[in-house]
């Protein structure tokens, strides 16, 4: 187990060392900074001022070297918007983030378990087609437009729930049904097609054949087997939200979080808040990879860890 | 002397298994695939014709016309069916040229990450060991990147355009093609008859191309119309973003941003861009359903023993039912 952490954890290294590489190329090699976050009127002085001040104007490799010494030391400069560490921004945005993903996501499971068990039921019946039909056409929604279309519906039309913010229990409403419909299509796809191959499995035949009432084989025994495709598929919900796919929700509904503190960052051309969150989001995928990783093992004894 | 005509051999009136005739009759039967697949011609038809055929330039703005309701409303009038923007743009002119960009970034993106991602599946599948582990080790880190943030990041700094979303989607998206190709290459490495080609002296090209790419087609073509609808969903959200499309330029998602600002007045301003990226993602999916439970030979199997078991509920229930295995 600890052998498996320690290579999980050097693969992790290497994925932020990708991000690293890329974002360097991206922003110092194909962008200019200095054209990025000064305005159009700056004089050639101000430009040369700014480029030394970072650094801009030495040779690639020694910049190179530079970016990576501030990032091991987890130095990420100041948000040139916000006037203080970049850090200190992300730190105070980050929890609102993971509250928005924990509310959506725990939305979307809770749907899909049942919905998924009872489309499988019978493959082919009414419920299965009603079920697969609502969940492509969840996968269908665009997520901005399904926002926007519950905010008209719900905040203007009928007045009962806020348009956008941050504030009591009522703010979460709509954000989080927006982030966990997509997610709880193909979460409910996939309990839906896990359950009808348990369900003709033997030990299932079995279970039946000794008189064991349907219900309980179907939550006992066969939904029990198709959490572990299950589970796989909702952490990696949980990662894509993370990796960016709550900017999106964010927007529509101003949620102060990191995905709407990214726009602003590109609206203020604050590169070094946009690159502090691009790695503390690479940092996090990581750490909840291998969480992920060490959780299959707890459920699955068979998974190997490798 | 009595002239025996020749009987019509009745077997030739049926199509053959797979010839087209057979799958467009088999794709009439399924209501679901049909919708998708006539949605879909209908989309690539307006792709192409747009220009000739909206009532107006879609940039053309008019301040005596500025949001007019859709014509069934009560201030609408025929000459806006769908209504006008607040800048006097027709809806429908625009959501007719909104086909066109959605059409153009999906499938060039499509094409770019899938050759990309096909040629390194290959690649890794057939050369195997060390290239293998690398190739898929560089898979799986740039899998755990930051999808979306990244992007936004890699926009920001180079400027938002169509190219620039176009080559960044497809920097993003080539992974998918590259596991799925590997994975069908390492099985398909082991038959008979890629040995045996490779025994009588066949080139690592003429196997590769001539053998096994065959064996791709059918899983290549499902992926690639189920990455089509991520990337239009894809663009639509960079776009709503101010990062993808960039005005004059007409895009879906661009639309949609641009009405959120008169949710309150102006409904049908999200309402019909939104619609029309929803309708256009559901088809594909729905076509694309109905592709792979065609070409996939077990699903075929699975669908004919179910049409089986219903043929003989409906007999009667006196037949014995078969023992299943």
């Amino acid at each position: 187990m600890g052998l498996f952490i320690l290579r999980r954890l050097f693969q992790g290294f290497l994925v932020v060392l990708g991000v690293t590489l890329v974002v360097f190329v991206a922003t110092r090699m194909v962008g200019d900074p200095a054209q990025v976050m000064l305005p159009l009127s700056a004089t050639a002085e101000q430009r040369a001022a700014f480029e030394h001040k970072f650094g801009l104007d030495r040779p690639m490799a020694e910049q190179f070297v530079d970016f990576i010494g501030d990032l091991a030391t987890f130095d990420f400069g100041e948000s040139m918007w916000q006037r203080r560490p970049a850090m200190d921004v992300i730190a105070g945005r980050l929890p609102n983030t993971l509250k928005l993903i924990a509310a959506g996501l725990g939305l979307a499971i809770v749907l899909a378990l049942p919905l998924g068990a009872l489309a499988a039921i019978r493959p082919g019946g009414f419920a299965d087609r009603i079920t697969v039909f609502l969940g492509l056409f969840g996968l269908s929604l665009p997520q901005f437009w399904l926002g926007l279309l519950l905010i008209m519906v719900f905040a203007v039309t009928f007045k009962v729930l806020p348009t956008s913010g941050y504030g009591g229990w009522t703010h979460f409403i709509l954000p989080a049904v927006t982030l966990a419909l997509p997610a709880a299509a193909r979460l409910m796809m996939l309990v839906r097609s896990s359950v009808i191959d348990e369900l003709n499995q033997q030990y299932v035949r079995t279970a039946r054949a000794k008189g064991l009432r349907f219900p309980q084989v179907l939550f006992g025994h066969a939904l029990r087997n198709a959490l572990v495709p299950f589970i796989t598929l909702a952490g990696w919900e949980f990662i894509s939200a993370l990796a960016g796919y709550t900017v999106v929700v964010e927007t529509v509904f101003a949620w102060p979080g990191l995905g709407l503190t990214a726009m602003q960052a590109i609206k203020f051309s604050d590169l070094f808040l946009l690159q502090a969150i691009v790695f503390t989001v690479a940092i996090g995928i990581v750490l909840v990879n291998i969480v992920l990783d060490v959780i299959y093992k707890l459920i699955d004894p068979r998974i190997k860890l490798a | 002397m009595a002239v025996i005509s020749p009987a019509v051999p009745t077997a030739a009136a049926k199509p053959r298994a797979g010839s087209f005739s057979a799958l467009a009759a088999e794709l009439w039967h399924d209501k679901a695939g049909l919708f998708g697949f006539a949605i879909i011609v209908l989309l690539i038809v307006l792709a192409f014709i747009a220009p000739l055929i909206t009532p107006y330039d879609p940039a053309l703005q008019s301040v005596a016309a500025r949001l007019k309701p859709p014509v069934w409303m009560a201030k609408g009038s025929w000459e806006h069916l769908l209504g006008t923007d607040h800048l006097g743009r027709d809806v429908l002119s625009r959501v007719m040229a909104g086909a066109r960009t959605s059409l153009i970034v999906g499938v060039s993106v499509v094409l770019l990450a899938g050759s990309f991602g096909v040629l390194v599946g290959l690649f890794a599948g057939f050369k195997g060991g060390r290239t293998d582990a690398v190739l898929m080790r560089l898979v799986d880190i740039q899998v755990a990147f930051p999808g979306l943030l990244m992007i936004l990041l890699i926009v920001s700094v180079i400027g938002p355009s169509m190219t620039t979303m176009i080559v960044v989607l497809a920097i993003t998206n080539w992974m998918i093609y590259a596991r799925v190709v590997r994975g069908i290459v390492l099985s398909v490495r082991q038959t008979p008859y890629v040995e045996a080609a490779e025994v009588i002296g066949c080139k690592p090209a003429r196997v590769i191309f001539k053998h096994i790419l065959p064996n791709l087609t059918s899983p290549l073509l499902t992926l690639g119309i189920l990455e089509f609808t991520n990337i239009v969903l894809a663009e639509a959200a960079m776009s709503f973003l101010g990062l993808g499309v960039q005005p004059p330029a007409t895009s879906w998602g661009l639309d949609v941003a641009n009405g959120k600002d008169y949710i309150f007045v102006a409904w049908w301003l999200i309402t019909f861009p939104g619609l029309s990226i929803s309708v256009t993602v559901l088809a594909i999916n729905l076509f694309a359903n109905w592709l792979r439970v065609t070409t996939d030979p077990q699903e075929r199997e699975k669908r004919f023993a179910r049409a089986k078991a219903a043929e003989r509920r409906r007999a009667g229930r006196t037949a014995p039912t078969p023992v299943e295995a």
